[in-house]
């Protein structure tokens, strides 16, 4: 018998990283790649309480964050592969051009 | 401790583990790898749920195809380790502090807000693959057929977007 | 008094006097220039609009016949309620009895003839003063005058009455600048439009008595209704009538050319003949006469008034009369023949000899009308005989003079032959205006004479003088448009109107013959008298005097005699100065006119113009505009608004704000743009810092 909480505790901990991943890496490739945990750790989440409600709606939900997922992966490494193009290099702390 | 709380406990710490492997890998293709099995350990989490559809769409589509996408990209910009940069200094120090007050505040919750702790039965195994998977088909092709639709369209749009915005411009150089 | 309205009379058709015009006009109106660019479409016009008028006279004629199956008593026939104020209720009705139908049938029947005239002389004068589609206007306006003057007879109040009476006026004024871009020789000039606009004017002054009477109507009576205010009338103070009775006149001497507001009659000539002869002879002219018979229960009271008005009535009978002797233009000689006639009926019914007056009037209709048309008849004539030479004589036409006046009697001569059943007719007219037995003018002379003598002697002899000058200025134009030689090449080439206008005056000549025999003064023979009994009150129907009678109709014989003597005897050629002039001032006089249009001038509208340039120069320039307007008012102005309005309060105050706020923002936006340091990572650190403090927040809560 698991307890729920210990699934979503568990989402909770992916999900921090992840977002470390976006905040502290310069590398566009590995924020996408945590970004993608993050949606991870979320569907984990959803899982769970989808099984815990007895109710297959939650796995639906899955089924689609995957579907957008996928789509989102493919256009932002094309953006990704433009940014490279133009300015030869994908270092995020190297664009500034919104700078107000 | 049974047999599940030691399986979940096992995975978990796995999990953990290759996320933080991730986070911290100087190297963008060891970064992947490690997603890659996050992604197998959480499927393995979703079969514990009793959810095989989604344990086998994770396996094919994140850890298969969208990963292996990833490695692409890294290996064709180059783009394994990346040179150090003066700016944003003070951003280290204060992702971590905020991280660590996310995690505090996730755990507060959890342990002081949620009701009675829900326990999660073991998938009944008594449970016909075949039907479970009907079950789903009905749900997406009636309930969410709207949905379902519209995400083939979104679908579509990005893959023409993808097209049109790696394609050579005309008369490039 | 008032009987209701049985069935199987046409009461019901009242209304229809008015509308029937009032569609013809509104088709040629509507079609009128469509139809006018169709070959056959300038005669439909016309027959459109005679239909019209001959249409009214058709309801005219069965009003006559109801009221006479009435027995003579009034119908009051409700159209509409136009006014409540108060108690002040003005309804538009129709009033219907013998004496509105006489004028009725008067307005229509000659109305309608001198319509049918006026679709032959209208073709040609629109030609030759070389503007065809104006046709269209000509009858649009003449329809327009049949119905204001079928509101002038039928109102049953004085403000309905008024509402004709001003109708009328304008449709004169209308049709005496028909041609208002020239003058009657169609140069370019703006007399015609002058003489509308003095027709016009001398009209409004008279208006003001009129209006001035109704006030003082409602002012006392509370009403304009006929019957209330007659009733009113017998218990109100001698002093109101009279008063009431006296602006009555000033408007009667404007609308029907009286001393002294005649001046205009004459110039009104300008527009063209049937309109000379429709509206400045035999209808509108006559609405003054028609007022004072309507209003006869008013002028009973009061022999003071009625004194005046016959006196007013004698003396511009003998005045117009004498400058008529003098006149070359043969529409001239008839405006102040008109005049002059009018003056006759003025005078009958201010001697409260209201049959009389109305049995002159409709007589006169006839042959004031006849000899005004057969005068048309001339001009056009002659302007056929100058239009055929000028045809033939082109290349060598420097020989006659460039302008040629077509109704000037100095012209014609002769025409008894180019001419002949113009003659005959203008003869008929002459005779019955003359007075001579049994034509027409002599029974209604012969009865406004009968009562001079009996009411006042000062008004017989005046009378009878004018009857004298009648006579002479009558056998004058005869001989001198008829008989002798011709006095210009156009004269000897005169050709002979067409059917079209020849027609209609036959029928006028007939009834010139015999429209005496409505009144006869014959004991059975008193039609008019006994039919307009039921209106103007009882009359004394007067046995025919043979003294009377016989004295007038030889005077006109003599004078006729006479006047063969002066000018058909020795007929003067062509240049040759008048006869008359032998009499020396007397006859300057009445070429010019007694000098009562120099005398107007000089009395009154000079001094005007003066007021007026000295108002407008000293007054409005120099004060209103120069010192009040541009030093006072816009000095002010400027003053507050450069000190007051720009230094204080638009540049300290309103731009002293907006560019403190402006300032501010600006401070505020330099700082604060600092936080957009564009890079993708601290964005990203303060969405987390978002979502840590939103958590947070519920958990604290």
């Amino acid at each position: 018998m698991i307890p729920l909480n210990y699934y979503v505790l568990l989402s909770g901990i992916l999900f921090t990283i992840g977002a470390l991943g976006v905040l502290l890496r310069r590398n566009p490739l590995v924020m996408f790649m945590s970004i993608e945990l993050m949606l991870n750790s979320a569907n984990l989440a959803m899982v769970a309480f989808s099984s815990a409600l007895q109710q297959l709606n939650g796995q639906i939900f899955v089924f689609f964050v995957i579907a957008v997922a996928a789509a989102e992966v493919a256009v932002g490494l094309a953006l990704i592969v433009q940014i490279f193009k133009t300015k030869h290099t994908i270092n995020v702390d190297e664009m500034s051009n919104l700078r107000g | 401790m049974t047999l599940d709380l030691i399986l979940f406990l096992v995975l978990a710490v796995i999990a953990v583990a290759s996320a933080l492997g991730m986070l911290l890998s100087r190297n963008a293709v060891y970064s992947a790898l490690f997603l890659v099995l996050n992604f197998v350990t959480v499927a393995a989490f979703y079969l514990l749920l009793g959810a095989p559809l989604i344990a086998m769409t994770q396996v094919t589509v994140y850890a298969g195809a969208i990963m292996v996408l990833f490695l692409f990209v890294i290996m064709l910009l180059g783009a394994e380790q990346l040179g150090p940069t003066g700016v944003l200094p003070w951003q280290r120090p204060l992702a971590i502090v905020l991280a660590l007050m996310l995690i505090i505040e996730i755990g507060y919750l959890l342990i002081a807000r949620s009701p009675a702790v829900s326990l999660l039965s073991p998938p009944p195994s008594a449970v016909n693959t075949t039907d479970f998977l009907r079950q789903m088909g009905e749900m997406l092709f009636n309930e969410y057929l709207l949905p379902f639709e519209v995400t083939s369209i979104l679908l579509l749009v990005a893959m023409v977007g993808a097209i049109v915005l790696t394609k050579p411009e005309k008369g490039g150089r | 008094m008032h009987s209701e309205v049985a069935s199987g009379e046409f009461f019901f058709l009242t209304p229809w006097v008015v509308f029937f015009p009032l569609i013809g006009l509104l088709i040629n109106l509507i079609f009128g220039g469509w139809l006018l660019r169709r070959p056959w479409g300038e005669a439909l016009v016309g027959w459109v609009a005679s239909l019209a008028s001959g249409a009214a006279f058709v309801v005219s004629v069965l009003l006559a016949y109801s009221l006479w199956l009435n027995h003579g008593q009034t119908v009051i026939v409700p159209l509409a309620r136009w006014i409540q104020i108060g108690d002040l209720q003005i309804d538009w009705a129709f009033r219907v009895d013998t004496l509105s139908v006489t004028m009725m049938l008067v307005v229509a029947g000659v109305g309608t003839l001198i319509h049918i005239y006026a679709i032959g002389y209208m073709h040609e004068d629109v030609r030759y003063k070389g503007d065809p589609l104006r046709y269209r206007r000509f009858f649009v306006f003449f329809n327009l005058f049949i119905v204001a003057m079928m509101i002038l007879v039928s109102g049953d109040s004085y403000l309905m009455l008024f509402v004709g009476w001003e109708g009328v006026g304008l449709c004169s004024f209308l049709l005496i600048g028909f041609w208002y871009e020239m003058d009657t020789l169609a140069r370019p000039s703006w007399a015609n439009s002058d003489a509308a606009k003095k027709a016009f004017v001398a009209n409004r002054i008279g208006d003001l008595g009129f209006l001035l009477a109704g006030f003082l109507m409602f002012w006392y009576f509370r009403s304009f209704q006929f019957d209330q205010v007659f009733e009113a009338a017998r218990q109100a103070p001698p002093e109101l009538i009279i008063a009431i009775t006296l602006f009555l006149l000033v408007g009667v001497t404007g609308k029907s050319a009286q001393i002294p507001l005649y001046v205009w009659l004459p110039d009104a000539m300008a527009g063209p003949t049937p309109v000379s002869a429709l509206i400045h002879a035999a209808t509108m002219v006559t609405a003054g006469v028609y007022l004072i018979a309507r209003s006869a229960e008013l002028y009973t009271l009061v022999p003071e008034a009625q004194y005046v008005v016959a006196m007013i009535g004698a003396v511009t009978a003998l005045f117009a009369a004498t400058i008529a002797v003098g006149q070359y233009d043969i529409k001239k000689v008839l405006a102040y023949s008109t005049i002059s006639q009018l003056g006759f009926m003025v005078a009958a019914v201010g001697m409260g000899a209201f049959v009389a007056g109305m049995f002159h009037l409709v007589t006169h209709a006839f042959f004031k009308a006849l000899l005004f048309l057969s005068a048309g008849s001339v001009i056009l004539g002659l302007e056929r005989g100058h239009h055929h030479l000028a045809h033939h004589s082109h290349g060598h036409d420097e020989h006659h003079e460039d302008v040629f006046d077509p109704g000037d009697m100095r012209n014609m001569g002769g025409l008894r032959k180019r001419m002949p059943i113009t003659f005959w007719l203008y003869v008929i007219g002459a005779l019955a205006l003359a007075g001579i037995f049994p034509f027409a003018g002599f029974w209604s002379k012969d009865e406004i004479l009968l009562d001079a003598r009996l009411h006042s002697p000062t008004v017989y002899v005046l009378l009878s003088l004018a009857a004298f000058f009648t006579a002479f200025y009558m056998g004058r134009q005869i001989w001198m448009v008829f008989f002798g030689e011709p006095r210009h090449a156009a004269a000897a080439h005169a050709e002979e109107s067409k059917p079209i206008i020849t027609i209609p005056l036959m029928v006028l000549a007939a009834l010139s013959i015999v429209g005496g025999a409505l009144n006869l003064p014959f004991k059975g023979f008193h039609h008019l008298g006994h039919w307009l009994e039921y209106t103007v009150g009882e009359v004394k129907a007067l046995p025919l005097d043979l003294g009377v009678a016989g004295l007038s109709t030889a005077l006109a014989l003599v004078t006729i005699a006479v006047s063969w003597w002066v000018y058909g005897r020795r007929p003067s050629g062509a240049g040759q100065p008048d006869p008359l002039r032998r009499l020396g001032w007397i006859y300057t006089g009445m070429a010019y006119k007694w000098f009562v249009d120099e005398g107007y001038w000089t009395v009154f509208v000079r001094p005007y113009v003066r007021l007026a340039h000295f108002l407008r120069s000293v007054i409005e320039d120099r004060f209103w505009h120069d010192w009040f307007h541009d030093t006072v008012l816009v000095g002010t102005y400027n003053w507050l608004a450069h000190v007051g309005m720009n230094r204080y309060a638009d540049q300290r105050g309103i731009d002293g704000f907006a560019n403190w706020l402006g300032e501010f923002t600006k401070r505020v936006s330099a700082t604060t743009r600092r936080v957009q340091n564009g890079f993708v990572r601290a964005y990203a650190l303060s969405i987390l810092l978002g979502v840590v403090a939103i958590l947070g927040y519920l958990i604290l809560r």
